[in-house]
């Protein structure tokens, strides 16, 4: 044992990596918090404090749900990397203002449990954990997910959604959309909060324009051709600005986990969450497509990184070319001796 | 015990056909939605597994063995036909939420199964005794899923709404309830290692770890790879085998 242990310190030869970067998983997921700060601090002035007590608990509940499974499985605790804290904030400002607590909660502990954990912990799983839970809060609370009740109104009326005006047909202030005076969930309503965070994720570059950018591309071209209403840039930004869109862009879209890696793929992957949202607003049941989207398109990202790896250096179209011509020659060699 | 008896018990948790050998998975997702509904469609399954399996197992060596399945299946749909027949009569409610999945029994693979597995090969008597205790292992199977997605999802009973409706987690009572009921069921049963086909008790697996053997399934996934190389090896071989003949 002592003579091992003497040569490995002699001479140390590690396999690659050699160079270690300075970002890790934890600083990461600092920078994606700190760029959701805009988007929750308007949700808060806007909904009011009740938005904090929902994305605080939120956020517990992922990180106390994530350190006992890993405690009662007896795995390293990770709640440190932060990516608990993200999990429980993209879905916390996933949810509407006057949710009852105990949903949120209870999507959190989903999240966690249910998408992530189970799967292998973060890295592993193929859905993003804060929209498959949402998903899941659409469909088990119905109708208070969907309600979307300004609060501090004097008779409390329920209001719709933007996207849901327009569905029916009327007009929306562009301005109220763009500032986010509007109703919506907590993180969704300020177009102008979520780019803030978003500028600073690509000044950070944290996430690429690659997905985002082709995402709002596609779908504000679907749009053109499907909405009906034709080339009308007003209401194709209301499109833009309305719900869930730049949020899941920019902040749900880029997860590394569930996202195509390659280049090419993540364009592919943009162009599909394009179609997808615009099929889902435009022909579905209700006014808001965005998360399933999203999910649909996290569940194809295997098969797209299948088909888009990026040629590796000495492995191109040439090199390729250049051996099949060698196996042809030797193939005609073969006949020919054959045919002596 | 005697043997007839251990076929009941083997039925019911040794081989549970649900959580253990994981068959007649549709009716077990599809039909699940509440305790009562799950229990009468095991019910259902028991009557046609217990008949079945003694006429099967009374014709086994009549029935030519080229032609065995169509001849299985002729026998279980007859059975089937009856049941349907029966349930519309009497149990009209339950004949009416179940609908399809009553003719549906036909094609059940644990039925199929233990025709093929079992009745095939014993005496009447005991594969009678085997498919009580298969069809009551569905049976207990499928309430305990029901029950657990009634009680979830529509906050209920067999019946009796217990949970008020602003709690009550509705994707439940949907498809993708039954595959989350079903898994953590299938999980909680791996973990008590209840004794099974894939599941060694303690003292099997540490003789056989003695000896140098393969320990089976014991949950550990690894220990699967360490077998890898010669789990390639066998099929290596086995595939020169049938080259070569």
């Amino acid at each position: 044992m002592e003579q091992t242990a003497e040569r490995k310190k002699l001479a140390h030869v590690s396999s690659s990596p050699h160079f270690r970067t300075p970002v890790t998983t934890r600083r990461l997921m600092l920078d994606v918090v700190i760029a959701m700060i805009p988007a929750l601090l308007w949700g808060v002035y806007h909904f009011g404090f009740y938005a904090l007590v929902v994305t605080i608990a939120t956020v517990a509940a992922c990180v106390i749900s994530e350190y006992v499974y890993e405690r009662c499985m007896k795995l390293p605790i990770t709640i440190d990397d932060g990516s608990a804290v993200v999990t429980g904030m993209i879905l916390a400002l996933n949810m509407p203002p006057q949710i009852p607590l105990f949903i949120p909660v209870l999507g959190g502990v989903f999240a966690i449990i249910v998408v992530k954990q189970l799967y292998g912990g973060l890295g592993q799983n193929f859905m993003n954990p804060a929209l498959a839970a949402r998903c899941f809060l659409m469909i088990s609370f119905a109708k208070p997910m969907t309600d979307f009740t300004m609060p501090g109104a004097v008779d409390a009326v329920s209001s719709a959604t933007p996207l849901a005006v327009m569905k029916a047909g009327e007009s929306v202030s562009l301005t109220d959309l763009f500032i986010g005076n509007i109703s919506g969930t907590i993180g969704e309503v300020s177009a102008l909060a979520l780019l803030l965070g978003a500028a600073y994720l690509l000044a950070r570059k944290v996430i690429s324009i690659r997905i985002p950018g082709m995402y709002i591309l596609t779908f504000v071209v679907f749009m053109l051709v499907f909405s009906g209403h034709g080339l009308d840039p007003y209401y194709l930004a209301c499109q833009v600005c309305g719900g869930g869109l730049i949020f899941g862009a920019f902040f749900m879209a880029t997860d590394y986990v569930t996202g195509p890696l390659t280049p090419a793929g993540q364009m592919v992957y943009g162009v599909i969450l394009g179609v997808l949202t615009g099929i889902f607003r435009v022909f579905g049941a209700s006014a808001e497509g965005v998360s399933y989207a999203i999910i649909l398109s996290n569940i194809l990202c295997p098969l797209i990184e299948k088909y888009t790896v990026p040629t590796a250096f000495g492995k191109g179209r040439y090199v390729e070319l250049t051996k099949k011509l060698l196996v042809e020659n030797k193939d005609t060699k073969h006949v020919a001796k054959e045919g002596r | 015990m005697s043997k007839y008896l251990e076929r009941i018990w083997n039925g019911i948790i040794k081989e549970n056909p649900t959580f253990v050998i994981m068959l007649g998975m549709c009716p077990t997702l599809a039909t699940t939605t509440s305790a009562s509904n799950g229990f009468g469609m095991g019910l259902a399954t028991t009557a046609v597994l217990v008949f079945s399996n003694l006429v099967i197992s009374a014709l086994r060596n009549i029935i030519p063995d080229k032609v065995r399945i169509p001849a299985y299946i002729v026998v279980i749909a007859s059975l089937v036909t009856i049941v349907q027949l029966l349930m519309q009569a009497y149990v009209q409610g339950l004949y009416n939420t179940l609908g399809i999945y009553i003719p549906l029994i036909v094609v059940n693979c644990i039925i199929m199964g233990r025709a093929e597995a079992y009745a095939a090969k014993h005496s009447p008597l005991l594969s009678m005794f085997d498919g009580i205790g298969m069809g009551l292992g569905f049976t207990l199977a499928l309430t305990i899923i029901g029950f657990c997605r009634e009680l979830i999802g529509a906050g209920s009973v067999f019946g009796y709404e217990i949970i008020p409706a602003d709690f009550h987690v509705s994707i439940f009572v949907m498809a993708p309830g039954a595959f989350f009921v079903l898994a953590v069921l299938t999980a909680l049963q791996n973990k008590l290692k209840a004794p099974s086909a894939t599941n060694l008790s303690e003292e099997e697996r540490n003789a056989r770890k003695k000896q140098g053997q393969k320990t089976g399934c014991d949950g550990n996934c690894q220990n699967c790879m360490l077998h890898a190389e010669e789990i390639a090896a066998n099929v290596a071989k086995r595939a020169e085998e049938v080259k070569k003949s």
